[in-house]
């Protein structure tokens, strides 16, 4: 008796993660499936209404945060649900004032999240420095990480970090959902 | 005991005990401050713990002050209070450029922090700190920030694009 | 492999916990030596939120610095303020009105309030009762609502001015606080219910982190974390400031000093300070809330859009500030975190020469080691969460 193999054993197709994506990349179905319009928009959809912002509080605009979190004001009927771990999230929210000291633990975190992500910068000293122009603060979060969002406030209220948030989904809707394919951004 | 006494026994007791260490003394909105030399600090401090009317087993605070075109520039204050007394004190040192001051880690182990915040932001050296390295400020950062001469929003670098031009 | 475990030998190794970790309450950065499971050494980094506090009072007018206290304890920014308003006003021998001196008692008290619970919440998020954060924000979030009708923020007030209040305590404001005072007690109970007699929060919380009242004196602790050893110091009772001696309140404290006493103490703290707002609010005589001191005390906002001399008293006020007389004073409150004390140099001019913050979660910050040596790692959140620092202050 002669043993047939497996043809999927066989096939290069599930070897590696890299002969996936190539097949992927090239196939013309996969194409035609990611450039139709409805697969963008339950792309977007999906993505937009699944916010995760990640828990990470520097000062003051932090505890606004929590508040909009919890109980009164309850971001999770948005679908945000706040993470500890920057590898769970898709968003960071920078909350309160940067100084030069922790800029690069936050450069780090950015960097640790997986794309796609975005980042809101919330409140004065997040968005430009704030009220503390001093010689330890950063000028802005933009000079550490690309920010999407900004909300001036100083602290911005619950309901105004909310905005934000909506703000971010319109964003996220407007959005071509392959946009790592096209900004050429690999994992090789 | 009513106010006047509990000052009167904070001045007399300290230049009494230490006439040549004491060089000034100043009374201002009820608050006792003496002016004392530097290689006294430590005996007045270790007296100020164990007198039986003074008691002073609680150091609150630790601060630098700069006063910059004067000299000696620097001072260095003490603030201290007595729990069961409920009496409080201020002691100060001057303190040249460059110079150190006996640290009181020794005497009450909380001016530990203290006394590297004051290190940290004017460079006064505190001898025989244990753990003399800057607490604010990451370590590589040059200057003291609180000098008079440092400017306000720091050097111009990538993370602050307003800061003065260093020559 | 031998059975015996004593021959299973662990290297030391160092373990960073933060400056981004879920429950070390902002930008801590712990660095934890540690021997297996046992905490050896646990050193911490701070400056994280440096942010030049007092290098930027010293290039403010004196009523130009208000909103930034605001920014130190953001938890409770009413005490705050009336630390550094105090401090100025003792530097000018300034006497303010009596209705000024009450609502500035029920501010503080209420920012007490406000603080202890989101302390309480967070520490029992970081302990995994997550129900008790959601409770402790909702019963925040009245509190909030008070000071939003007092003063237009929720979180950075900037009520306090030098020579007494912005605005004035109306009869709204009143009703409010005393349907908080209503409300509250019986959601306190049911705190109790859940958290004080919970198992899981017993172990976790009892005989941790203790800490002597000789120890924590020298290492120089105050506040709340300091009554939990047993030590009975508070400065409203031992040097009243503003009208705490007309108060009838008891001062808490604990026996053993570990976290469980620190808890139960804010949370016996925060009772006492709702008996010190009723008597506040019964006693309150009528008024003005501020000094009658044109160069001190700014004019009503609608005046200054509609009068002309308002509107040059108002500029005069903004650009000029006021002279305090040359001397040095150092004034101090107790805030829920402890001693906050405001030390300023005046050289006779409009701004302080110095200004010096004493930070009570700076100061209580020293004491993570002395609390933890021997500990496991587990109980480090429970020990940073007991003594409640908040990092705007602590690094200023
Ligand atoms: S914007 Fe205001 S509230 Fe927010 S972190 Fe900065 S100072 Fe604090």
């Amino acid at each position: 008796m002669i043993l047939r193999k497996n043809p999927i054993e066989e096939s290069v197709l599930f070897t590696s993660l890299e002969n996936i994506a190539d097949a992927l990349r090239n196939n013309s179905i996969v194409n035609s499936i990611r450039e139709n319009p409805v697969t963008e928009y339950v792309v977007n959809w999906g993505r937009a209404g699944a916010i995760w912002p990640m828990t990470f509080g520097l000062a003051c605009c932090a505890i606004e945060m929590i508040a909009a979190g919890c109980s009164r004001f309850d971001t999770d009927r948005f679908g945000i649900v706040f993470r500890p771990s920057p590898r769970q999230s898709d968003v960071m929210v920078v909350a309160g004032t940067m100084t030069k000291k922790i800029a690069p633990a936050v450069k780090r975190l950015y960097d640790q999240m997986p794309e796609p992500r975005w980042v809101i910068a919330q409140g004065g000293c997040a968005s430009a420095g704030g009220p503390y122009n001093t010689y330890s603060v950063v000028q802005g979060t933009d000079l550490v990480v690309p920010v999407d969002v900004y909300i001036p406030g100083c602290p911005p209220r619950p309901e105004a970090l909310m905005f934000g948030f909506l703000q971010l989904m319109e964003k996220i809707r407007s959005e071509n959902p392959a946009m790592l394919t096209q900004r050429k951004i690999t994992y090789k | 005991m009513t106010p006047v006494d509990k000052a009167h026994i904070l001045v007399n007791k300290i230049q009494d005990n230490f006439r040549h260490d004491v060089i000034s003394t100043v009374v201002f909105r009820g608050e006792v401050t003496h002016i004392i030399e530097k290689n006294a600090l430590k005996a007045v401090c270790n007296f100020l713990k164990d007198d039986n009317d003074l008691r002073m087993n609680c150091l609150v605070d630790v601060a630098g002050v700069d006063y910059s075109p004067s000299s000696p520039r620097f001072e260095v204050v003490y603030h201290l209070y007595s729990i069961s007394k409920k009496h409080r004190l201020r002691l100060k040192v001057k303190v040249g450029e460059g110079e150190g001051v006996p640290s009181v880690t020794g005497i009450w182990s909380g001016a530990d922090w203290p006394e590297r915040e004051a290190y940290d932001m004017f460079g006064i050296v505190f001898e025989g700190h244990p753990n003399l390295k800057r607490i604010y400020m990451p370590e590589e950062w040059e200057g003291h920030p609180l000098r008079k001469d440092y400017p306000l929003r720091g050097y111009k670098d990538r993370y602050n694009p307003y800061g003065v031009e260093k020559e | 492999m031998t059975e015996n475990n004593d021959l299973i030998t662990t290297k030391e190794f160092t373990l960073h916990m933060g400056p981004q970790h879920p429950s070390t309450h902002g930008v801590l950065h712990l660095v934890l030596e540690m021997q297996g499971e046992t905490i050896l050494k646990a050193e911490p980094d701070i400056g994280y939120l440096h942010r030049g506090t007092e290098k930027i009072a010293e290039n403010l007018l004196y009523h130009q610095f208000v909103p930034y206290t605001d920014r130190l304890d953001y938890m409770s920014a009413m005490s705050n303020n009336l630390a550094y308003v105090m401090a100025v006003e003792k530097l000018m021998g300034l006497e303010i009105p009596e209705r000024a001196k009450y609502i500035r008692v029920i501010a503080a008290e209420l920012s007490r309030i406000a603080g202890h619970l989101l302390c309480i919440g967070a520490w029992a998020l970081d302990l995994g009762a997550m129900t008790i954060l959601l409770y402790a924000m909702r019963e925040r979030e009245v509190v909030l609502d008070i000071f939003e009708q007092l003063c237009g923020a929720r979180m950075t007030l900037s009520y306090l001015r030098v020579g007494g209040v912005r605005y004035e305590f109306t009869r709204e404001c009143k009703e409010s606080v005393e349907r908080l005072l209503e409300l509250f007690p019986a959601r306190f109970d049911e705190y109790d219910a859940i958290l004080t007699g919970n198992r899981v929060w017993l172990d976790r919380n009892k005989g941790v982190g203790v800490l002597s009242g000789q120890e924590a004196i020298d290492l120089g602790l105050s506040g709340p974390a300091l009554r939990a050893s047993g030590v009975k110091w508070d400065i409203r009772k031992d040097e009243p400031y503003l009208i705490y001696d007309r108060f009838d309140f008891d001062v808490p404290i604990g026996a053993n000093g570990d976290c469980y006493d620190r808890y139960i103490v804010r949370f016996a703290e925060i009772r006492q300070a709702m008996r010190i707002i009723t008597q506040a609010l019964k006693d309150m005589p009528d008024g003005p809330f501020a000094v009658d001191m044109p160069q001190i005390v700014p004019p009503p906002k609608p005046d200054v859009y509609k009068n002309m001399e308002a509107l040059i008293h108002h500029f005069k006020y903004v650009s000029h500030g006021f002279k305090c007389p040359k001397g040095e004073v150092y004034s101090s409150i107790e805030s829920p975190k402890g001693e906050l004390g405001v030390y300023i140099v005046s050289d006779g001019g409009e701004k302080p020469w110095r200004l010096k913050i004493r930070a009570p979660s700076f100061m209580n910050l020293q004491t993570i080691n002395a609390m933890s040596k021997g500990r496991y790692l587990a109980d480090v959140i429970a020990i940073v969460s007991s003594l409640d620092p908040v990092f705007g202050e602590c690094d200023k």
